[in-house]
């Protein structure tokens, strides 16, 4: 948005990086020897801590300069990911100082996620343990690009070359192992001697490499994502009406990829299609481009009804639509993430339920990696039928790291976190709390792909009439929506569709009743009609979705299609309001999910007055 | 992109996320520097509006310039100001000032516990209580510009607050959501993760959440952001020609001013940058703070 007035931001680059690594391999007193050596601490901090130190007979730890709690300094761990600030030559640094203690994964995953760059600390006497692998996996997890690792106490291992190599081998190979990003560089260093951290030792004349602020002054800022295709998803529509305000702001951040004030763009998983009129902003000069890193907001040609969650893109380059995600997380519930459960998934802006579809494998990063694998490849016969050893995975439990196929109820946009980490990446929430978070490494087919694809195809070349959706919206006073009524042969729902249709009729909405039976004598006339099933849900619901077009409430009834076909037809009508009323039998219960369940002996008139609030609820009939 | 353009999107992303999440949503605003950019950055998150209530506790012993302050902004800005205030503690005549007048020759370290429990009743109490709407409201009438008492006694479930990472230890361990617990207390060692930007937007009832849209901002660059937006700022920040000016903002009993000649926005940033204060806390002149004593406060729900 432009400087409004001069332009006085720091013009030093800056860089988020987190220090991570097994407990007491020392990644305090890198952070605390880092401080010191670049003169960020303030004046006489280090001798007053020294002076503490003696006065109550403990031996100094850099630590302690870092601890800023009471009660941490009692544990004696460093419980949260605390930040601290200094500068090299070059840039500004804020080192993110994450705690190595198993307890503490959830704060090391909350700085790291954050940082653009990571030190990975590994004891030299102690070699590579549990916590250096399980760090090493969620940074790879993370999507964290650049990685340094140092090998830190080189001071008790004599400034051994062959004991660094041997580390250095070993680490290596575990990182390729679980296909993780090579490291940037591996540095021998001595924290306590300030060996290879701010400037070159004396003992270690054999590594002729950089030291670790030369390193960290050499990593590139991340590559900017304006190249890549739109992202927005949406975060808010706002309308001021009361502070009389008119405009219809859709507000979100531009996560990738650039829009111009005139292009076309298109709204997943709905498939609404508008134009961009403007960009708004507050106290900025007026833009017509907006570009990556924006949190800003556009106002469109075309009044569209969308609701956050959704991404807004090009239409050439749309994310996926898809319910089922193949991807690699890590769990840190107290409960375990178990199969057969809803849990929320929060995904860009959206959030919807999702369960457990398959686990592909579940890897204990305690264990070397014997037993771990690398994400994302290729299954192996893990649970096949003929391997008596593999049973499958039912759950991931707490600090697992896993892969996952995921299940969302309702069809989601995203991307690969390949070619979109905004949309690439999610958490799950289990009750109140983020108990788990991972990326999406592969969109898995469901058995709506087809239709999805054909909705998609359809609606983004749509041909749109010279009356819009809005219009037709402000002229009928109600969105357009299908309420359909499932319900086994005989029970009922041909009565009390044409009941709500001739409510909603009398009420002065535009209502239409489709029976599928008058779809079956004329639409579906070629087909036979055991064969077709599948051919006879299409083409009812593509019916539905031109009825729905012209602005009606289409209140339907068919016994072709039952209520697992439902989600058939809902894949072809993205953009409109699904009401599912199943009648079943006095007393019976529900088969599937539904919104109302109706039991055949109701009076009609009390279920006609269910179904209308219902659509009250949906903001079907209440605009 | 330039920094403060980052610091300022990622504000304008946690603002509009709470606004989305917190029906019973508010922000608090202390009048000084953070919070008032944090008021700024709500309208450039709002496109000019600011839809939720700021709340700002009145000790009774802020400078007059601040209340007078605050009072114009909130009714240029049009914003649903509500005010608390800990009368009780005040008619009881239990606060520092007070019992410092009637003992005068009191000890430090006992005028220290003093003031931090004075900070306690009038600032911890009293928020507590008009947060949770146990204590009076009192509401800006954007007619007359008059405070009347607020017949919403509705607690707030979520609240924004101008902490910064940079300004003392335990504030860097805050999350940009961070959760409180019934009793507003901060289980700083069992916080929930924050994978990128998925805050923590589900609570459990009765708890409720603070948000911390100012957590990588740095002095400086809420220096750099009043000159770059103008935003209007108290002049309590700058010299008058006495060589000293407020660093940060308290009541009037309990902060002091620092040495420095800086008159205005460009001569703060001048000096920020010169490191000239690098070696000064920037709450030194909070004499509640002692040691301790601000994270002790701010485990009982200071903020
Ligand atoms: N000899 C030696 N000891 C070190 C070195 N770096 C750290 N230590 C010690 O290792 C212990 C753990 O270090 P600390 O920084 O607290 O580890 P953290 O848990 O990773 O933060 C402390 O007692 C340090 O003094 C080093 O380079 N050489």
């Amino acid at each position: 948005m432009g400087a409004p007035a001069t332009k006085v931001a720091a013009d030093r680059d800056q860089m988020n990086v987190v220090i991570v690594g097994h407990v007491d391999h020392g990644k305090s007193t890198v952070v605390g020897r880092l401080l010191a050596d670049t003169g960020a601490l303030p004046q006489g901090k280090l001798d007053a801590v020294r002076r503490e130190c003696e006065r109550t007979g403990k031996p100094f730890e850099y630590a302690f300069l870092l601890d800023a709690l009471e009660d941490e300094q009692d544990q004696g761990i460093t419980i949260d990911t605390a930040r601290c600030f200094f500068k090299s030559a070059t840039r500004d640094y804020i080192i993110i100082d994450a705690p190595g203690h198993i307890e503490f994964l959830k704060n090391m995953i909350s700085g790291a996620a954050r940082a653009e760059a990571a030190v990975l600390v590994i004891d030299a006497k102690e070699g590579v343990r549990e916590n250096s692998r399980r760090h090493g996996y969620i940074l790879a997890m993370l999507g964290i690009q650049q990685v340094v690792v140092c090998v830190n106490k080189m001071d008790l291992v004599g400034y051994d070359r062959a004991h660094f190599e041997g580390i250095e081998k070993e680490y290596r190979a575990f990182l390729e192992s679980i296909g993780a990003v090579r490291p940037r560089q591996f540095i021998p260093i001595s924290a306590i001697e300030g060996e290879n951290l701010a400037s070159r030792g004396k003992h270690s004349p054999w590594y002729a490499g950089p030291t670790l602020l030369e390193v960290l002054d050499g990593l590139p800022k991340a590559p900017s994502k304006v190249d890549q295709p739109l992202r927005m998803p949406v975060q808010a529509v706002y309308k001021f009406t009361k502070q009389g305000d008119d405009r219809r702001i859709i507000a979100g951040r531009v996560e990738a990829g650039r829009v111009k004030v005139g292009d076309k763009v298109v709204f997943s998983p709905s498939n609404k299609v508008s134009t961009i009129r403007s960009i708004e902003g507050f106290n900025t000069a007026p833009r017509t481009e907006i570009d990556a890193g924006w949190s800003t907001g556009f106002t469109l040609t075309e009044e569209i009804y969308i609701t956050r969650g959704e991404v807004m893109s090009h239409v050439a380059k749309a994310p996926q639509v898809g319910t089922r995600l193949r991807v690699n997380m890590i769990w840190l519930g107290k409960k375990p993430f178990v199969s057969g459960r809803d849990y929320k998934l929060k995904l860009g802006t959206t959030a919807l339920p999702v369960r457990i579809h398959k686990i592909n494998k579940v890897i204990d990063a305690s264990k070397p990696n014997s037993s771990g694998g690398e994400l994302g490849s290729p299954e192996r016969s893990v649970g096949g039928p003929g391997d008596p050893l593999s049973v499958p995975e039912l759950t991931v439990g707490r600090h697992d790291v896993a892969d996952v196929v995921l299940e969302a109820r309702q069809p989601l946009a995203f991307d690969l976190t390949a070619d979109c980490e905004a949309t690439g990446r999610f958490v799950i929430v289990d009750e109140y709390d983020v108990a788990g978070g991972g990326i999406i490494t592969e969109a898995v087919s469901d058995d709506l792909r087809d239709l999805r694809d054909e909705a998609r195809t359809r609606d983004f070349h749509w041909v749109p009439g010279g009356v819009t959706a809005a219009e037709r919206v402000a002229r009928h006073g109600h969105r357009a929506a299908l309420v359909m009524f499932v319900g086994k042969a005989g029970v009922g729902k041909h009565k009390l569709a044409r009941a709500v249709e001739k409510a909603l009729f009398a009420a002065d909405r535009a209502a239409y009743m489709l029976d599928g039976t008058n779809v079956l004598l004329g639409v579906d006339n070629d087909l036979w009609v055991d064969g077709a099933k599948s051919e006879l849900v299409r083409r009812f619901g593509e019916v539905v979705h031109l009825l729905l077009n012209a602005g009606l409430i289409v209140v339907s009834t068919t016994n072709v299609i039952g209520l697992a076909d439902a989600t058939a037809v809902q894949a072809l009508i993205p953009d409109a309001p699904l009401v599912l009323v199943e009648i079943v039998d006095a007393g019976a219960g529900s088969t599937q999910p539904s919104d109302l369940l109706v039991s055949g002996d109701e009076p009609e008139t009390e279920v006609v007055a269910k179904v209308m609030a219902l659509l009250d609820a949906r903001q079907i009939t209440s605009v | 992109m330039d920094h403060l353009d980052q610091l300022e999107q990622q504000s304008v992303y946690i603002l509009r996320e709470a606004f989305r999440h917190f029906e019973r949503l508010c922000m608090l605003w202390s009048i000084g520097k953070d919070s008032t950019v944090m008021l700024w950055l709500a309208r450039k998150a709002f496109f000019g509006h600011v839809p939720f209530p700021l709340v700002h506790v009145d000790t009774s012993y802020k400078l007059p310039e601040m209340i007078a302050y605050r009072d114009k902004l909130a009714f240029e800005y049009k914003l649903q100001m509500i005010v608390g205030q800990n009368k009780q503690a005040l008619e009881e005549g239990d606060t520092f000032p007070i019992k410092l007048g009637k003992n005068p020759s009191m000890g430090k370290e006992e005028q220290q516990q003093l003031r931090t429990a004075c900070c306690g009743r009038l600032k911890s109490d009293a928020l507590g209580a008009t947060l949770h709407g146990t204590g009076t409201r009192r509401r800006m009438n954007l007619a007359t510009g008059a405070y009347e008492v607020d017949p919403d006694r509705e607690p707030y479930t979520g609240v924004i607050v101008g902490a910064r990472a940079d300004e003392e230890g335990s504030r860097s361990k805050e999350r940009y959501f961070s959760p409180r617990d019934k009793n507003d207390n901060w289980d700083v060692g069992d916080q929930p993760p924050e994978f990128w930007n998925q805050f923590k937007t589900d609570f459990a009832p009765g708890t409720h959440v603070r948000v911390h849209p100012l957590l990588d901002w740095t002095e400086l660059n809420i220096w750099e952001y009043i000159k770059r937006e103008q935003i209007p700022t108290v002049s309590l920040y700058y010299d008058q020609g006495s060589g000293t000016r407020y660093r940060s903002l308290g009541c009037g009993p309990c902060q002091s001013p620092i040495k420095s000649a800086s008159k205005n926005v460009d001569d703060i940033i001048t000096e920020l940058k010169s490191g000239a204060l690098k070696n000064v806390a920037e709450r030194s002149g909070r004499l509640q703070d002692g040691k301790h004593g601000l994270e002790e406060l701010r485990r009982k729900g200071y903020m």
